[in-house]
């Protein structure tokens, strides 16, 4: 018991921190311009794929580096020349930009890399167990993903909090008119967060690339999760997107690895239920059957219970 | 300094400005009054290029029409709005640095400054600016304006729903502003501080200029308060 404990809380942390990779970069963007990016889970994908091919080319690491470059450079172009002139016409019209764009770069992906899932396996120099534990060992891999997911945070965190630039951002959420009026080149700062944001989004898809299956429909595996950690957090708020992620990724990981079902849960609170008792179907449900719509079941309770989510401000 | 000709701004279909146009100029205090409703704040706001205006704006002789509203900060001009626009999470002190708008030029306005015009700034320093009263903040972003180093310092209803005392300290930190060369385009409603403080005065009315003059012309004349100002 000791052991499915602490290796689904590993890996729990290690999938929370991807979701908070991604997450961390949409409500930065949300926060600030107020546009829910749906095109935010396909610049993940993205990143997936230039890592892959960029690997192939020139290597593990350069493309580590390369693909998020790149993918922070795809963000500021939609930025720059694509919601920045739709942003007059409101927020439905940049909705739809977003929502339009995430099936073009499905589209796109699909043409460059085929409908299939390419062989995006672990490299090689970061595949080997770095420790084991209880028997089964812990994978290099997913040490780097903690790592870089750890000084990613760590980084956002000091450049928000302690640098000039941070301050003109954290100003900009509330009153962007103001800090326009004050001497800052906002439509500047704008074009930067989507470009810091989508590369974050790049490099989640770098090193998430190798957990899940690297194909067209990545995107919109990812992203509905990525939402309902948004929501959860609270709209806006890095510190409730990094909550919100651990708690989803932990969660999730552990409903995986209970093979238990509420049939169970009443035999041994000796409620007898037998195969003529009503709902005996959904009663024999096993949680690890039912670990996908964990999620989407917090959503739907958070929204109930506090519409704003764990630190947002204002209500979804 | 700053030469406002023919401005026209629309909300919209509504045409809100129908040709304002009036100067301020080197070191001269002057007032923009009118009631509610009559453009006086949408004249500061097309200044400063959060409306986009129509006509011509001269700032130190260059054309800023058209510029987008961090260029026109940066050429001097200082905004505070009527709604203060405090950043209400962060602390005093990060307030005024975001007043700063380049790190490589000093300006003529250090923090110590602030503190010396206001010490209240310096007990509050590391408290969020959202905690501060009405007057506290009306003090804070004026000071927050001029650590920008303006040349033009445009004040918007600054001492709207003040109490008297706060009042008094917003009519003498605007009178030790202009003292060191500093013009200000005072915005107000009610004539609280304007009238006493003022060089030359403008009424509005209906998106339009319809006096100009000085604080006694003004008391002298009874049918242009009657008719723009009075309510």
């Amino acid at each position: 018991m000791l052991e499915l404990a602490t290796v689904s809380l590993l890996n729990g942390i290690v999938y929370g921190l991807l979701l908070f990779m991604l997450t961390s970069g949409l409500t930065l963007i949300f926060s600030m311009m107020g546009v829910l990016n749906f095109a935010h889970a396909s610049v993940f994908m993205v990143g997936a794929y230039l890592s892959y091919q960029f690997a192939r080319w020139v290597g593990f690491w350069p493309a580590l580096v390369i693909a998020p470059l790149a993918c922070g450079l795809i963000g500021a172009a939609i930025e720059r020349y694509g919601l920045r002139h739709v942003h007059k016409s409101g927020h439905v019209a940049e909705i739809l930009f977003t929502f339009g764009l995430a099936y073009l770069i499905e589209e796109l992906v699909t043409m460059i890399w085929g409908r299939n899932a390419v062989a995006n396996s672990v490299p090689a120099v970061i595949d080997f167990p770095l420790f084991s534990l209880f028997g089964s060992s812990f994978p290099a891999y997913k040490g780097l993903m903690m790592a870089i997911s750890i000084a990613m945070f760590v980084f956002l965190y000091v450049a928000l909090k302690r640098t000039r630039i941070g301050l003109v951002i954290q100003a900009a959420l509330t009153h962007p008119q103001m800090v326009g009026a004050l001497g800052h080149d906002v439509p500047g700062i704008f074009v930067l967060v989507f470009a810091v944001g989508s590369a974050l989004a790049g490099l989640a898809g770098v090193i998430g690339g190798f957990m899940l299956l690297t194909q067209p429909t990545l995107a919109n595996a990812i992203g509905p999760i990525v939402f309902v950690v948004v929501v959860i957090g609270g709209l806006g708020s890095l510190g409730g997107a990094l909550i919100a992620s651990m708690l989803i990724g932990i969660l999730q990981t552990f409903a995986v690895a209970i093979d238990y079902s509420l049939l169970d849960a009443l035999r041994a609170a000796g409620i007898a239920v037998t195969r003529a008792s009503p709902l005996y179907d959904f009663y024999s449900i096993k949680v690890a059957t039912a670990a996908p719509i964990v999620p989407y079941v917090l959503l739907v309770l958070m929204l109930i219970v506090r519409p704003r989510g764990l630190m947002g401000k204002r209500d979804v | 300094m700053l030469e406002v000709d023919d401005l026209h701004a629309y909300y919209g279909k509504s045409h809100i400005l129908q040709g304002v146009s009036f100067t301020v100029g080197d070191g001269e205090i002057v007032s923009l009054l009118g009631r509610n409703g009559a453009g006086r704040s949408t004249t500061v706001k097309t200044i400063m290029g959060t409306v986009p205006p129509v006509g011509s704006i001269r700032f130190n002789g260059d054309r800023i029409d058209g510029l987008r509203p961090h260029e026109i900060a940066r050429k001097g001009l200082g905004y505070v709005p009527e709604d203060r626009a405090i950043f209400p999470t962060l602390t005093v002190r990060e307030n005024l640095l975001l007043g700063v708008k380049s790190t490589t030029r000093k300006g003529r306005w250090s923090m110590d400054d602030m503190f010396a015009l206001f010490p209240l700034l310096r007990e509050r320093a590391d408290a969020p600016g959202g905690v501060l009263s009405g007057g506290e903040q009306q003090m804070l972003t004026i000071c927050r304006s001029l650590m920008g180093d303006p040349a033009l310092l445009m004040v918007d209803e600054p001492t709207e729903g003040l109490a008297p005392k706060m009042v008094a300290l917003v009519r003498e930190l605007l009178e030790k502003i202009a003292a060191r060369g500093i013009a200000i385009l005072i915005i107000e409603q009610k004539l609280t501080i304007a009238l006493a403080i003022c060089h030359r005065l403008y009424v509005m009315g209906h998106g339009r200029i319809v006096f100009e003059g000085n604080a006694l012309e003004l008391r002298a004349d009874d049918s242009i308060r009657r008719e723009w100002l009075e309510v």
